[in-house]
C-alpha cells in the first residue's frame, strides 16, 4: 500500500544508475560488512495498514544499498505496469501474489540487510488486525520492534495492540516511528503530542519507547538525519537499530559485569551416543547432551541440576565439532558431558546451581491465541516448552486483554472472559500432565516461553509466556495456583 | 532501572553473525531430527546443500550424520557436480538416494517440455521419492534472501499430501520453538539456512574451508548468450544460429539444471575473490542465473504451491 502512485523524486534520483550486469558499479562499501565480526540484530516492524510500514522497510533497504539492481528494476517495471510512477517500495516486500493483488501484507516477510556496524534480520509483519498472529510470530524473535504511527492519526487501537504484543513478548526495545511528517509541513507540535502519548502507553505497559519523527517516503530520519526537522536532535531509526544491544547481548553483558548473576539454562535436544556410528573409534563410548544455551554462560566444572528429576551433577566438558570449550554462552549450540552417569533425556533442562529452575505442574500464563477455533476451559492441549512436549489441561481462563483501555497496564487491562478467540491475549491457568521447568518469562525469556499445540492435528495454537510464579509452594515442591 | 541500551557495545559481547547463524542452523537440525520418524537431506552438491550437510556433521558430532541424503537428478546436471556429490557422500560414509527425472520420462509419468528445461519437472520425482522413502522431515538449503516468495516461508514449512505450500495459512513460528508435527501423508520441509544470505554462505565456506565443485570459481568455457544470460552448450539446449558460441571466463553462482542455469562473467578464482565479488554485486543470485524464476512475477510461488522446494 502506501506511497504508491505519488511521485517520489528523492527515490527516483537515488535509483541505481546502471541497469545491466556488465556495468556493475564499484564495490558498495556500505553493503558488505564482515559477518564474521559484526553482531546480528533481529527486529520486526508493526503498524496499522496505511501507516507506511512497507515504505519504511523499502526505505531502510534502499538507503542501506540492500536492493540489488534487478530486484529494483522488477519493482520499477511492475509499478509502471500498474500505472504508477517512480517505484512502489511496498512491492519489494509483498512477495505473494495475493499480497500484490490486494496491496496488503498477509504474512511475515524476512529481509536481510547490513551496515558497516551490524547485520540485520528484519521481520516485516502485516498490519491488519486479522493477521495479528503473524505479528506475534515476527515479534517473538525480535530484539527490537519498530511501530509505525501516522502523524495525522496518532496512536490508534492497532498501535496499542502492537505495543501490548511487545510488552507481552518483552521485546527489549520499541521504536515508535511517527511517519508522514512531511504531510504536516515538518511541524513539531503534532509529533510532540504523539511522542508523549506513545511514551505514556509504553510506560503503562512497562516498556520504554524511543520515538523518532520520520518521512519514510522521503527518507527523513530513517537512515540519515533530516535538515527539515532541526527541532529533533535524537538518533535516526537506523542509528538506533545499529546501537541497541540484542537480547542475548543484554543477557551476557549482565553476566560479564557480574551485575545480575542470573544462572544458565540448557534444554537437552538429543543424547549424543554414537557407539558404532562414531566418526572414529575414540568416540565409541562418547556420551554428551546436545543443546543450545538458552541463557547465561556455562563453565566446565559448574554444578548442574537436571530438571524435572532434580538430580545433581557437574559439567565435565563442553564440546563442539571444532574442539572443546572452557565456557559456552547464550545462543551457542554445544554438547555437554556430565561428571556422573545420571539419567538425562531429550526434554530435560540442565540448569545452574544455586539459582536452578524449578519444575512446576501448574502454570499461569499470558497466552496470545493464534487459532481460528476458540480456546475454552477444560480443553486439552500440548505444551511445547524448550525441547519438552507434555499434555496439559486448561483449568481456568481468568480474563482477556482489552486494548481499548487507555494507559492501562497488561494486568489492569484484563477484563472478564471465559474463552479466547483468534488474536485475543488472555490469562490462562494450565495443569501439566508431568512437571516442566517453566520459569517467569519476565526474568527468563527462553525458559518462560512456550507454545500450545493441538494434540489432534499438530497445529500451533498459541504463544504463551509464563507469569511470575504464584507464591505458596505445595508440599510436593511444585507451585500451586 | 538502568537503561539496557547504554550497557552493551554490539561488537564486544555475544556471538558474531556467522556464529549465531551456524548455531541456529545446528539447533534447527537437531530439533527436526529429534522429532522426525525418518528425516532426509536434499543434497545436490551445490553450495547451499554443502553448507547444510556440513552443519549436520557438526550437529551430530562425534557420530555420523544420522540422515539419508536424496538428490533429484534432472538428467541435465553438470558432470562435475555429480562427481563432487558422489565423492562427498563417500567421504562421509552416508547413504544417497537419487530420484531421476529421466526415469519418469522413460516410463511416461512425465513429459519433456517443449523448451527442454527440466527444473520444473523435478516436483513429481521429488514427491515420489518422499513417498517411496517414507520421509517425514525433508531438509533443504533454501534461503529467504533468494526470492520474494521464499522470504515468506517458515523455517519449518508444513506440506500437505500433495507437497503443496499454502502461503496464506502458515503455522505461526514462535521463538526457537519449532513445530514439526504433521498428520499422516503430510510432511514438513525444514530450512536450516533460512536466515543466511548468499554472502553468509560464502563466508561460511571460507571459514570452514569447505570444498565445492570447481564450477563455482572462474574458468574459461564456451558459452552463448540468451536473454542476457550466459548458457553453456548442453545436449538439452537447442542453440539458435543467432546465438554464437564464444569463449569467456565465467563462474556459476548456482549449479542447478544446466538447461536453465546461467554463468556469470567473473575472474573470481578463489573463495576470497568470490566473497569480494558477491559483496559488490548489483544483481541477485537468481536474477542473474535462473531462467525459470524470470518466467513470471510469481514463478517461484506458483511452483512452491505445487510442491517444489
Amino acid at each position: 500500500m502506501t506511497a504508491t502512485a505519488s511521485a517520489t523524486p528523492a527515490l527516483e534520483n537515488a535509483a541505481p544508475a546502471s541497469a545491466t550486469p556488465a556495468s556493475a558499479t564499484p564495490a558498495l562499501e556500505n553493503a558488505a560488512p564482515d559477518s564474521r565480526q559484526t553482531s546480528l540484530l533481529r527486529f520486526a516492524t508493526a503498524g496499522s495498514v496505511d501507516d507506511g510500514k512497507s515504505t519504511l522497510v523499502g526505505r531502510l533497504l534502499h538507503d542501506t544499498k540492500s536492493i540489488l539492481a534487478d530486484a529494483y528494476e522488477a519493482v520499477e517495471r511492475v509499478t509502471r505496469e500498474r500505472g504508477g510512477e517512480g517505484i512502489d517500495l511496498a512491492l519489494l516486500t509483498d512477495g505473494l501474489r495475493a499480497e500484490r493483488e490486494q496491496g496488503i501484507t498477509i504474512d511475515v516477510a524476512y529481509r536481510y540487510f547490513a551496515t558497516p556496524r551490524r547485520t540485520f534480520i528484519l521481520a516485516d509483519c502485516p498490519g491488519h488486525v486479522q493477521y495479528t498472529r503473524n505479528t506475534v510470530t515476527g515479534a517473538s524473535t525480535a530484539d527490537a520492534l519498530v511501530v509505525l504511527v501516522d502523524v495525522r492519526t496518532g496512536v490508534a487501537d492497532q498501535t496499542r495492540r502492537h505495543l501490548a504484543v511487545a510488552a507481552l513478548l518483552r521485546v527489549p526495545h520499541v521504536i515508535v516511528a511517527v511517519n508522514k511528517i512531511d504531510l504536516l509541513g515538518w511541524e513539531r507540535a503534532p509529533y510532540d503530542a504523539i511522542a508523549a502519548d506513545a511514551a505514556e502507553h509504553g510506560s503503562g505497559l512497562g516498556i520504554e519507547v524511543s520515538v523518532v519523527p520520520v518521512s519514510a517516503l522521503l527518507g527523513d530520519n530513517v537512515a540519515s538525519h533530516s535538515r527539515r526537522t532541526p527541532w529533533y536532535t535524537g538518533p535516526t531509526v537506523l542509528e538506533l537499530l545499529e546501537s541497541l544491544p540484542s537480547a542475548d547481548q543484554i543477557d551476557t553483558a549482565h553476566l560479564e559485569t557480574g551485575e545480575n548473576v542470573a544462572g544458565w539454562r540448557l534444554p537437552v535436544q538429543n543424547v549424543l551416543r554414537p557407539q558404532g556410528a562414531a566418526i572414529s573409534d575414540e568416540y565409541r563410548e562418547y556420551r554428551g547432551y546436545a543443546g543450545q544455551v538458552s541463557q547465561g554462560i556455562i563453565h566446565v566444572g559448574d554444578e548442574v541440576v537436571v530438571q524435572p528429576s532434580g538430580r545433581r551433577t557437574a559439567v565435565a566438558g563442553l564440546d563442539t565439532a571444532d574442539g572443546p570449550l572452557d565456557s559456552a554462552r547464550t545462543g551457542q549450540s554445544i554438547a555437554v558431558r556430565l561428571a556422573d552417569d545420571v539419567d538425562v533425556a531429550r526434554g530435560d533442562l540442565l540448569s545452574s546451581v544455586p539459582d536452578a529452575a524449578r519444575a512446576v505442574k501448574n502454570i499461569d500464563a499470558h497466552v496470545a491465541w493464534l487459532a481460528d477455533r476458540p480456546l475454552r476451559v477444560r480443553d486439552r492441549v500440548l505444551v511445547q516448552h524448550g525441547t519438552a512436549l507434555v499434555q496439559a489441561l486448561v483449568v481456568r481462563i481468568s480474563g482477556v486483554l482489552d486494548i481499548s483501555l487507555p494507559g492501562g497496564t497488561l494486568d489492569s487491562s484484563i477484563v472478564h472472559g471465559d474463552s479466547l478467540a483468534l488474536n485475543d491475549i488472555g490469562v490462562v491457568s494450565l495443569l501439566l500432565a508431568s512437571p516442566l521447568a517453566i520459569e517467569d518469562y519476565s526474568l527468563h525469556r527462553r525458559t518462560g516461553a512456550f507454545v500450545l499445540v493441538d494434540p489432534q492435528d499438530g497445529a500451533t495454537l498459541a504463544a504463551g509466556t509464563a507469569r511470575a510464579a504464584t507464591p505458596g509452594t505445595g508440599p510436593d515442591g511444585y507451585l500451586s495456583i | 532501572m538502568r537503561d539496557p541500551r547504554m550497557s552493551a557495545t554490539p561488537t564486544t559481547t555475544g556471538l558474531s553473525t556467522l556464529e549465531a547463524l551456524e548455531s541456529e542452523g545446528i539447533h534447527i537440525l537437531r530439533e527436526a531430527v529429534a522429532t522426525a520418524r525418518k528425516p532426509v537431506i536434499l543434497f545436490s552438491g551445490g553450495k547451499d546443500s554443502v553448507a547444510v550437510l556440513h552443519l549436520a556433521t557438526k550437529a551430530f558430532w562425534p557420530g555420523r550424520v544420522p540422515i539419508e541424503l536424496l538428490h533429484v537428478d534432472t538428467g541435465h546436471n553438470f558432470d562435475e557436480v555429480i562427481a563432487f556429490r558422489d565423492a562427498t557422500v563417500e567421504r562421509l560414509g552416508l547413504r544417497l538416494k537419487v530420484a531421476k527425472v529421466q526415469d519418469y520420462i522413460d516410463d511416461g509419468r512425465l513429459r519433456e517440455r517443449p523448451d527442454g528445461t527440466r527444473n520444473a519437472l523435478q516436483t513429481v520425482p521429488l514427491l515420489g521419492a518422499i513417498a517411496d522413502g517414507d520421509y517425514d522431515v525433508v531438509f533443504g538449503g533454501a534461503r529467504r534472501d533468494e526470492e520474494k516468495a521464499r522470504a515468506k516461508e517458515r523455517v519449518v514449512s508444513l506440506r500437505d499430501e500433495f507437497g503443496a505450500w499454502d502461503p496464506r495459512n502458515q503455522r505461526p513460528e514462535l521463538w526457537n520453538l519449532y513445530n514439526t508435527r504433521h498428520l499422516p501423508g503430510q510432511h514438513v520441509r525444514v530450512f536450516p539456512l533460512s536466515n543466511w544470505t548468499e554472502l553468509d554462505v560464502w563466508r561460511y565456506i571460507d571459514r570452514e574451508a569447505l570444498e565445492l565443485p570447481d564450477l563455482y570459481y572462474a574458468h574459461e568455457r564456451e558459452v552463448f548468450e540468451r536473454d542476457g544470460m550466459l548458457l553453456a552448450p548442453h545436449p538439452a539446449l537447442a542453440r539458435k544460429e543467432s546465438e554464437p558460441l564464444k569463449r569467456r571466463v565465467v563462474r556459476y553462482r548456482t549449479v542447478g539444471d544446466a538447461s536453465c542455469t546461467g554463468a556469470v562473467e567473473s575472474a573470481a578464482a578463489s573463495v576470497a575473490d568470490v566473497i569480494a565479488e558477491v559483496a559488490a554485486t548489483r544483481i541477485t543470485e537468481r536474477g542473474a542465473t535462473r531462467a525459470d524464476d524470470r518466467a513470471s512475477e510469481a514463478a517461484m510461488e506458483d511452483r512452491k504451491k505445487e510442491g517444489y522446494f
